[in-house]
């Protein structure tokens, strides 16, 4: 068995208004079904031992949570190394719901952007509206990063997480980097 | 720049976050319908200037599908309401005879 690795091998970006790092591998699961049903719910909530969250919101604890998608899709985040036995026990729980539990953490890359001006870094690239009182830790959003699919939310006031497709992995993080290039600043977001 | 609100997550974002899916509320003529409602279905649009209905798809973000009722002159969005209907409701209606009185969009006004 080959050994997993990240897209970028963990590249990081210092040196800008904000930090950008890929983070390490990343457990992550797609769960479609209809979320009001108990065995959906329980087989999310088990699996991350965390709470449902709202819709538009997610509940991370570490490199646990869910993350509301859309009114039929969670992303359930574990550790990279629980995913398989997370899936047995979705599938268990689920029984004949109709649902679909299914490992997409290779299929995807995940990054971190830290720093006082971490909001201006993504609202350059992002049509979302990032002040203060509008986005907020808990909040969860998919949209469109430049060119491509993203998603992301807030793991304190400070620090965003994101989630994009593996294979746009190198054009995320030179999009962030350059976002972040030293001396861009707007000061758009600063109390 | 045009602003939609997607009925199904309830986010508000500007156009690029979604795609265009043409004229809404069609219906569809297949195997045994004439040639006319054929040609009807497959070919012929409004392109009004003014009052607009819609399909739009979230794309960047919950990917659902849904109805925008707007005008193609001033981008005025008059609301937006699930894809799950053959007509506009109610409420959307009267937004845009208050808005636009006198307009009307195919059997619609």
């Amino acid at each position: 068995m080959s050994e997993p690795i990240t897209a970028l091998a963990g590249a990081a970006s210092e040196t800008g208004i904000a930090r950008i790092m890929e983070l390490s591998l990343q457990g992550m699961i797609t769960l479609r079904g209809d979320l009001a049903s108990s065995a959906v719910q329980k087989a999310a909530t088990g699996a991350a031992e965390v709470e449902m969250p709202g819709t538009n919101q997610a509940n991370c604890v570490e490199d646990r949570g869910i993350c509301w998608m859309s009114p039929d899709e969670l992303l359930i985040l574990c550790p990279y190394d629980m995913v398989a036995a997370n899936i047995d026990k979705m599938t268990e729980t689920l029984g004949n719901a109709h649902a679909l539990a299914v490992n997409v953490s290779d299929a995807r890359a995940a990054f971190r952007i830290t720093g006082t001006q971490a909001r201006e870094v993504l609202a350059k690239l992002c049509p979302v509206d990032l002040s203060l009182e509008n986005f907020a830790p808990g909040m969860f959003r998919r949209t469109r990063m430049a060119q491509v699919p993203a998603a992301f939310w807030m793991t304190d006031a400070e620090s965003f997480q994101l989630v994009c497709f593996r294979s746009q992995a190198r054009y995320v993080f030179d999009l962030l980097s350059i976002a972040a290039q030293p001396g861009s600043g707007v000061n758009a977001y600063l109390t | 720049m045009l602003t939609l609100t997607c009925p199904v997550c309830g986010v508000t974002a500007e156009e690029t976050e979604f795609h265009g899916g043409g004229e809404a509320h069609l219906k569809r003529f297949g195997p045994g319908a004439t040639d006319d409602d054929l040609e009807g279905y497959l070919f012929m649009r409004e392109n009004p200037r003014g009052v607009h209905f819609e399909r739009w798809r979230h794309a960047y973000g919950c990917g659902k599908w849904f109805h925008a009722a707007r005008c193609t002159t001033t981008l005025q969005v008059f609301g937006t309401y699930p894809a799950q209907t053959f007509e506009p409701p109610k409420e959307i209606c009267d937004k845009i005879s208050e808005a636009r009185p006198g307009w009307s969009w195919r059997a619609f006004k």
